[in-house]
């Protein structure tokens, strides 16, 4: 069972569809215990950085969900749910993330090498550069197409980058720490590649305690 | 690099698909839930339900529809017609839709825009332009194209855009339905002052009028279509195909 985070941002209906979808059981909650009891995490969000990690600080849920990924726990931040497992986001000042992946969030135009006939927010169909081996991308082919609404973009994060997309600058697109992962773009909204990224999320057991997972599904 | 995006868009009245659809392999035509299946296993990159329908029972239809294809067809789905207030909006997001498209709403109460993209985001709100020239200005339209509101129609634009719209569907009523080609000469008027995804409406009727209006006007990031596309005239991944075949970026 997989647990979509509630803390009051964003539209969920996709995200919860598509899972049941793919047959994975899905609640949407913000209550700890809940989260704590779920196989998986997944963290959405649309909107602002600032705003949402307020959301998640002032419903207790910022520990409750560093807990839960240092336990080893598959975790899975989409779009901005992704941005805030960084350390910090230049989003309208300064604020802190999870600080789950090193790294931070910057916006798009801000990238060495912009190019400023191109449109903010970056909302499309890219596609993905898959620069290294990752679990969620079992299934994906280098050069397939998924959907992105964004203006805001991690960097200085080489180390977790699993996939990138071109728009003038290279666009973190995909990261991955341990049990920790992020998706920029939205799989649920991403067709039949997107479902198949978010069934090899939901087929991921906790590293914690699974020692049939230590290092298998082509991980580095 | 980033697609451009293919459009199909389907008129729903009642639940159902209005206007003919002629597709071998559809059980049934008139549903739009099983004709945006068929679009989306066909690629097109994202769909629009247009409702236009007048009765509230219709309405409550429309969005059984749109959350019976939210839950089996997972691309991005626009939803317009009849969005007037905030609430609507909300009704139709709550039910599977990404973004809403705003037209006469907008123009009988322009707040409407800045409203909706302050409480949802630039990202959900997508202003739907019916335009087409009168006394050699471009004019809005309104009511489906029946009514001139006497704005000009590329300062409506601009004006919408900065009250928060994030995208922008210009329907030309001139060359809507000749099946000629799209509006090229309004369309470069919008994208050289527009910054935010314009989405070219009006005209397709064939595969190569997609492909001039791409390779002309590279700040057109879509176009949108509903009867070549619904009669078979144009399949979709053939049209793709065409695409990237001359060189235009689009997902395979």
């Amino acid at each position: 069972m997989t647990a979509i985070v509630d803390y009051g941002a964003g539209n969920l209906f996709s995200l919860v569809s598509s899972l049941s979808f793919i047959g994975e059981e899905a609640i949407v909650t913000g209550d700890p215990d809940k989260l704590r009891a779920a196989d998986r995490i997944i963290l959405p969000g649309v909107g602002a950085f600032g705003e949402a990690a307020e959301l998640l600080r002032t419903r207790g849920l910022t520990p409750v969900l560093k807990q839960i990924a240092a336990e080893g726990k598959p975790f899975l931040g989409i779009c901005l749910g992704m941005q805030l497992l960084f350390d910090e986001s230049e989003e309208f000042g300064r604020h802190e993330g999870l600080g789950l992946i090193p790294g931070r969030v910057v916006p798009i135009e801000s990238l060495p090498g912009w190019n400023k006939t191109l449109k903010i927010p970056h909302i499309g169909w890219n596609p993905l550069t898959l620069t290294r081996p990752s679990t969620l991308f079992r299934e994906v082919s280098d050069g397939d197409c998924v959907y992105f609404v964004h203006s805001f973009c991690a960097t200085d994060c080489a180390a977790a980058v699993t996939a990138t997309a071109e728009y003038s600058v290279t666009v973190t697109a995909a990261v991955e720490k341990g049990n920790v992962f992020g998706c920029q773009f939205h799989p649920e909204k991403s067709g039949n590649v997107g479902l198949r990224i978010l069934r090899a999320f939901c087929a991921l057991l906790n590293t914690g305690t699974d020692p049939m997972f230590k290092g298998g599904d082509g991980r580095c | 690099m980033i697609t451009k995006r293919i459009i199909p868009c389907l008129d729903v009245r009642n639940g159902r698909v209005v206007k003919g659809v002629n597709f071998k392999g559809v059980a049934d035509v008139a549903s739009p839930v099983e004709l945006a299946e068929y679009y989306s296993a066909a690629g097109a990159d994202e769909l629009v339900f247009y409702d236009i329908t007048a009765s509230a029972e219709g309405r409550k239809l429309f969005t059984d529809v749109l959350r019976e294809t939210a839950s089996r067809v997972f691309i991005p789905l626009t939803v317009g017609g009849g969005i007037n207030t905030v609430e609507d909006f909300d009704r139709v997001l709550k039910c599977g839709a990404d973004k809403v498209s705003v037209n006469s709403g907008a123009i009988r109460d322009p707040s409407l825009i800045g409203a909706a993209a302050t409480k949802y985001g630039s990202q959900c709100v997508v202003l739907s332009a019916d335009v087409a020239r009168v006394h050699g200005e471009y004019r809005v339209f309104a009511k489906g194209g029946r009514e001139d509101t006497g704005m000009e129609a590329i300062s409506w634009i601009r004006r919408a855009v900065d009250n928060g719209a994030g995208e922008v569907v210009v329907n030309s009523i001139d060359t809507d339905g000749v099946k000629g080609g799209f509006d090229l000469d309004l369309l470069a008027h919008v994208t050289y002052y527009v910054k935010v995804p314009v989405i070219a409406s009006g005209g397709a009727g064939s595969i190569s009028d997609f492909i001039t209006l791409f390779r002309t006007l590279p700040g057109v990031d879509a176009g949108l279509a509903a009867s070549v596309f619904h009669f078979g005239e144009i399949a979709i991944r053939e049209l793709k195909q065409a695409m990237a075949a001359a060189g235009v970026p689009a997902r395979l």
